[in-house]
């Protein structure tokens, strides 16, 4: 029997038309005694939209569901044909601990959260000594999500350490590397998980004024962890012995140098992101001169787990000094994107092959860590992911975007954009950072555009290290990587864009010339009538000099006789 | 000025004030800068370099549609910049830009972490995936039609 019906709504279900799904639901099942509920994220995004149906005898999935009379009769039978099937692949190789609750409760219900085991942890923490909770997550090795990796524990430590008259806490939310989505992904389907880890590291430290620094563009994120907070409020969540911790939410307002600890203290205290020098570190002087820790979203989910289960069975998971599991945003050239969660210690290339199923052979590389991090080339994928590891290959752990570059892509161009990035998002503040990462960038543009030299390549090798050395900041000291583990991985490529002025992939517009293959062409016309330049004659000829590349011919053939060819090969 | 004196007149609003405005009026005026300034008695130069300094905040009105075109990872590998160059073409506006008739503008964002329905665009909020070139054209016609009825 039908118990109950979930539709998948997170930012990338509604994307996907869960919402139109949801509504359809809702009216065609009005006089039924089914309840519907909005969940979260369980990660299998390329299934969305994502309709889970409870019953008496457990749970039944369906995937990219649509609003047809149709998919609902299959929905109410159980069509046995039509359920979505869980690779084994994937499964076998996730293990949920932070994500266990995503998208399988109601986001905004505290009773949800509460009878599948939640504030569990904080009524536990809330019996045990400062000290004791602090130590507990120490032994537990859990470390900073962020990015960093900074041990956890004993950035508690030294807050907790300070005497002073107000303590801050804040939850950096503001996820802003190009491709990640585990913060969103977790404020939209639990909130309260994030909100209890706060609580305990309020408890622990003696923090009484938190703060959710989160990012501007994730409205549902904000809108779901601002009920959560209400609900906490409402039920005193927040009061212990009589003092209440507060818990603000802060939207930022679009600048990637605000995930930087020293700048997001200054935006919270309303002024301009810049980072500043440290020492004084935050938990010595931070928001408004006061001792300030701040932790991501994901270190403070993995926190209930932790004083729930002890530090020392959480440490169980994972390898020699890196604990627990770890959240990627898996995106890119690849079958199955999503969010998953492993062990850490799992390999890349059991994130990209198994769980994503991602072809061997078609994968040239994963990007790492976002623009702050590398890319690491498929005859390594046989790595770990640990926090050193991954050092060690010239990428870092990151927050948790994992973006899979196929074969056909272009490694000059990925590094371009990943710079174009840092370029736009530098806060001026530093020579090396401003003007250092400016001129990578035009050099860069100089050898996708087919004007690079030999000397543009030994240049990118000399500024790259000295932009690192010479900034303030996380944003300036990780900018050049892209562009230096590409050099390290993919030489080859920056040297036939420059000696051979060929881009291997065929991605770069001035390298690249358009060909119509005329003994496949059956001359239907339609790629001259939706060419926007009328760059293709009456008799099916290219004239490469109006082309502006923009591809719309080749998705308009039907008989794909139209290519991409290396440039001044157009004529056969 | 009314629309923020929920807030306290502390430093720390001052962003949250920029964000009421723009969200009730789609931008902030020059005025609206005088009048925030006023509120939290800070010289409007510093109120100026604060909103300058965040992308999210936009000095000239925007379309009554607002197309963000996500440039994330996934989305540019996914051909982003085709989406966008498709986009200009059709409504002949750049990055930035709003069309003459004031229905449309448009802006590349970081991303809006959909990246598993890469390439996409949000159109005041809303957000479509998975696009090529004629399904980008069919949503902006869609969005056309409902401006003239």
């Amino acid at each position: 029997m039908i118990e109950r019906i979930k539709v998948g709504m997170a930012s990338c279900g509604i994307a996907a038309g869960a919402d139109e799904v949801k509504d359809f639901l809702d009216e065609k099942l009005k006089d039924k005694d089914i309840e519907i509920t909005e969940v979260g994220c369980i990660g299998h995004c390329y299934a969305e939209p994502l309709v889970e149906v409870e019953t008496d005898s457990g749970s039944v999935f369906f995937e990219n569901v649509e609003p047809t009379e149709e998919d609902l009769a299959k929905l109410l039978e159980l069509d046995e044909e039509s359920t979505m099937s869980f690779r084994d692949e994937r499964t076998g190789r996730e293990h949920l601990k932070v994500t266990k609750l995503a998208g399988r409760i109601d986001p905004v219900s505290l009773d949800e959260y509460i009878e599948h085991g939640g504030y569990e942890s904080l009524k536990k923490a809330a019996e045990m000594q400062p000290e004791e909770i602090v130590e507990e997550v120490k032994t537990s090795g859990l470390r900073g999500r962020g990015g960093g990796g900074f041990p956890t524990g004993l950035k508690w430590s030294f807050l907790a350490g300070k005497e002073a008259e107000k303590k801050i806490l804040i939850c950096n939310a503001d996820e802003g590397d190009p491709g990640a989505f585990m913060d969103r992904s977790m404020m939209e389907s639990v909130p309260h998980q994030v909100l209890e880890g706060m609580l305990i590291a309020a408890l622990a430290t003696g923090a009484t004024e938190l703060f959710i620094y989160a990012r501007a563009e994730y409205p549902l994120a904000v809108k779901n962890i601002n009920i959560a907070i209400e609900q906490v409020y409402e039920n005193k969540l927040n009061v212990f012995d009589g003092k209440t911790i507060d818990i603000t939410v802060k939207e930022g307002a679009g600048a990637f140098v605000c995930g930087e600890e020293t700048a997001m203290i200054h935006s919270l205290e309303g002024g301009r992101g810049n980072p500043r020098y440290r020492p004084p570190y935050p938990t010595d002087e931070g928001y408004k001169g006061y001792p300030t820790l701040i932790n991501n979203v994901e270190t403070f989910s993995n926190v209930p787990s932790v004083i729930g289960e002890g530090g020392k069975k959480y440490a169980e998971l994972g390898t020699e000094n890196s604990k627990g599991t770890k959240l990627f945003a898996l995106a890119g050239d690849l079958e199955y994107a999503g969010l998953v969660e492993v062990p850490m210690g799992l390999t890349i290339g059991e994130v990209v092959y198994d769980i994503g199923g991602a072809k061997r052979g078609e994968v040239k590389a994963v990007q790492i860590g976002g623009p702050s991090g590398g890319c690491i080339p498929a005859e390594h994928f046989d790595v770990p992911i640990d926090y050193d590891s991954l050092e060690s290959l010239g990428a870092i752990m990151g927050s948790g975007g994992l973006i899979v570059i196929g074969s056909d892509r272009c490694m000059v161009e990925t590094a371009r954009y990943f710079l174009e990035f840092t370029t736009k998002e530098s806060c001026g503040k530093c020579t090396f950072c401003r003007i250092g990462t400016k001129r990578m960038l035009e050099t860069l543009e100089r050898i996708t555009s087919g004007e690079g030299t030999q000397e543009d390549i030994d240049f990118l090798e000399d500024l790259g290290p000295k932009v690192i050395d010479a900034s303030l900041c996380g944003l300036g000291q990780t900018a050049p990587n892209p562009v230096l583990s590409t050099l390290r991985y993919f030489k080859d490529e920056y040297l036939a864009h420059v000696e051979d002025k060929h881009c291997p992939a065929l991605q770069c517009n001035d390298l690249v010339d358009i060909y119509l293959d005329q003994d496949t062409c059956i001359e239907c016309g339609q790629c001259i009538r939706n060419c926007p330049v009328d760059a293709i004659s009456d008799d099916f000829v290219v004239d490469n000099e109006v082309c502006t590349r923009c591809n719309t011919c080749i998705e308009v053939c039907p008989v794909d006789a139209i290519s991409r060819v290396k440039r001044g090969e157009s004529n056969g | 000025m009314e629309l923020i004196k929920s807030l306290e007149k502390d430093r720390s609003n001052l962003i949250k004030a920029i964000q009421m405005v723009q969200r009730e009026r789609g931008y902030v005026s020059d005025q609206a800068i005088k009048d925030i300034s006023k509120y939290f008695d800070i010289p409007t130069v510093e109120v100026e370099g604060v909103l300058s300094f965040y992308a999210q905040f936009k000095r000239t009105a925007p379309g009554e549609y607002e197309i963000a075109v996500c440039d994330g990872t996934a989305c540019h590998i996914k051909g982003s910049s085709r989406v966008k160059g498709w986009l200009e073409e059709e409504l002949q506006i750049e990055d930035g830009e709003t069309t003459e008739d004031g229905l449309f503008s448009m802006e590349t964002v970081a991303c809006l972490g959909c990246c598993s329905l890469a390439p996409v665009v949000s159109i005041n909020g809303k957000v479509y995936g998975k696009l090529d070139r004629k399904k980008l054209l069919k949503i902006i016609d869609d969005y056309r039609n409902r401006g003239e009825n």
